[in-house]
């Protein structure tokens, strides 16, 4: 299934997980490489999250194994190298932005001048500089979902894991977003993102399709197309998921 | 510097929500200068009939402090006993006192009866008691019974509010899923819970500070012993509220199923914690005493506002309740293994 499984900095071996009766994830096997944008794509139910939520170590694999950087989750060092976007947004709606910003900041340890200007960098990425001083609780949906993704950059993580990172955001903002993981993605920082949209996968370097906690396909968008001889991400889907 | 972060943030929010900072501190001095007027009140004046009594009598009888109606029959009495015009009647039947009383409330009762008792004092002849000097180890004669209640009420108040607000404030954390972005951090689990510990700890020794200054200096609650001890007792008592808070919260989905640990941890500690006498408590629920922090706090209170007992006195008391926020600490950082393992 893989190419060069050396270059792997996310090695997922044979993982299932299960509630009681319920299988969420059905023997999983996948490598992610170092600097590429990964997408996992599949309907809501399909185990995306569970997934995601494993590798940052808030979950454990009922069966099989991750490492992340060679090292087996989970592990206390690793959480500093992974930023986490998770679906629900993580804020404190009572405070402004800037003091969100200063609490996480302070979590990763940053402070002074770097702390400064990071929070403006990842400001700017999400443009909400203007909005920094403004109780989050007055923030829109959108504007929640792009401060979620600030404080996810904050620490300038080698690994960016995000569920769903564009959810209720307008499509010229998403094109913008987009454009900033291509920039982190040249630095180097590998990121690994959820979506249920299909024209959204299309942006990924290579994509996994998952359905009923089974990944369905690996590859990149165009050899997904390919392969099923379709014309999109989305009938490529639904022949990989036996449609 | 986590841990300060999280005491920073968890400050700042309570600062910004003013409704919960005006509850934490008003809400207490409301409720204690409410129960300082109902208990501390005047004297109940009870109002009382006398039927048909002859003169050289009536001139005997020693009828001060009580407000006096008179009838020439029965009948006009007891109507006006049961209208509640009268708390009571007193009328001379073969030459000696007959007494007929409302009933229905056991205190007036006590109070008609003892003005009665006194009015006919100066009938029983001329047998002069001799009447006792009374001593007071503790307290004096005109300590009302706010200053015996108001201890246990101080910190139950103490402990209620801040069970709650700690609760509630830990459970959004868990439901709006910043709790789960926490553990995504590097903030370890024994940080949380001291980030929690620290920051309500300073926010409830300045509540303490201020609820108890109220009562002991605008209310003029009895207070014999050191103020330092009271804070201590307090702070400590609010630690354990706070713990036991979170504790509780994780085994609650929403702010109502919060509330519902009110009548389950919350009242029954009220009765074990001294406001009623504890010897008259059934022995087969007597043990529950001991168990509940309030039953502690409360007597060390008591022997430091009534008693004036110094710190050597309620040192196992503090002890005890030392160990109950250490106990409910440990637990909430092992309850959180259940969100991230490490």
């Amino acid at each position: 299934m893989l190419v060069e499984s050396s270059k792997g900095i996310v090695g997922i071996h044979n993982v299932s997980k299960c509630y009681g009766k319920e299988h969420v994830l059905k023997k999983i096997d996948l490598d992610i490489m170092k600097g590429e944008i990964f997408g996992l794509l599949g309907p809501s139910g399909a185990g995306k999250t569970t997934l995601v939520k494993q590798l940052v170590g808030l979950d454990l694999p009922s069966a099989g194994d991750i490492f992340i950087f060679k090292e087996e989750i989970p592990s206390l060092k690793l959480i500093e190298r992974i930023g986490y976007m998770a679906q629900s947004d993580a804020l404190y709606t009572e405070l402004t932005a800037k003091e969100n910003l200063e609490f996480f900041a302070a979590l990763y340890g940053l402070k002074g001048s770097k702390k400064k200007e990071r929070m403006k960098e990842v400001m700017d990425i999400v443009q909400l500089t203007d909005h920094l001083k403004k109780l989050v609780s007055n923030y829109s949906g959108g504007m929640k979902r792009r401060l979620s993704l600030a404080i996810a950059l904050l620490h300038d993580p080698e690994l960016l894991i995000l569920d769903e990172p564009t959810v209720g955001i307008d499509p010229v903002l998403r094109k913008s977003i987009w454009s900033a993981f291509y920039t982190l993605k040249e630095k180097g920082t590998t990121i690994i993102v959820t979506t249920h949209v299909m024209d959204e996968a299309e942006k990924c370097d290579r994509l996994g399709m998952i359905r009923t906690g089974e990944l369905i396909a690996v590859g990149t968008p165009e050899q997904l197309k390919q392969v099923t001889k379709s014309s999109s991400i989305e009938e490529a889907f639904l022949v990989y998921g036996g449609a | 510097m986590r841990v300060f972060a999280l005491v920073i943030r968890i400050l700042r929010q309570l600062i910004r929500d003013k409704r919960t900072m005006a509850l934490l501190i008003f809400a207490p001095i409301l409720v204690l200068t409410m129960l300082h007027l109902v208990f501390n009140g005047d004297d109940y004046v009870p109002t009382i009939g006398i039927v048909d009594i002859p003169d050289p009598i009536l001139e005997k009888l020693d009828l001060k402090d009580v407000d006096i109606k008179t009838y020439s029959d029965t009948d006009a009495a007891t109507n006006d006993l049961a209208s509640q015009k009268l708390d009571g009647y007193l009328f001379f039947e073969n030459n000696a006192p007959d007494i007929v009383l409302e009933g229905s409330d056991p205190s007036i009762n006590a109070a008609t009866m003892m003005s009665l008792q006194e009015a006919l004092q100066p009938l029983q002849g001329n047998v002069m008691s001799v009447e006792p000097s009374t001593e007071y180890l503790h307290g004096s004669g005109d300590m009302g019974q706010f200053d015996y209640f108001g201890p246990v009420l101080l910190g139950f108040f103490v402990f209620f509010f801040v069970f709650l607000i700690a609760g509630v404030s830990f459970l959004r954390e868990r439901t709006t899923g910043t709790l789960e972005r926490l553990l995504s951090s590097p903030l370890r689990r024994w940080e949380i819970v001291l980030g929690y510990v620290l920051s309500f700890g300073i926010f409830t020794t300045i509540q303490a500070t201020i609820i108890a200054s109220y009562v002991i200096y605008v209310l003029g609650m009895l207070m014999e012993g050191s103020f330092i001890n009271v804070l201590i007792i307090t702070l400590l008592l609010s630690l354990t509220a706070l713990t036991l808070g979170i504790l509780l919260s994780s085994f609650a989905n929403n702010e109502l199923q919060m509330m519902q640990f009110i009548p389950l941890v919350i009242v029954p500690q009220i009765f074990f914690s001294g406001l009623f006498n504890l010897d008259t408590i059934s022995d087969w629920l007597s043990w529950i005493g001991p168990l509940t922090p309030l039953y502690y706090a409360a007597d060390a209170l008591r022997n430091v506002m009534v008693r004036g007992y110094g710190f050597n006195d309620i040192y196992t008391e503090l002890l005890i309740l030392a160990g109950f926020p250490l106990l409910f600490m440990t637990l909430n950082i092992l309850a959180l293994k259940k969100y991230r393992k490490i």
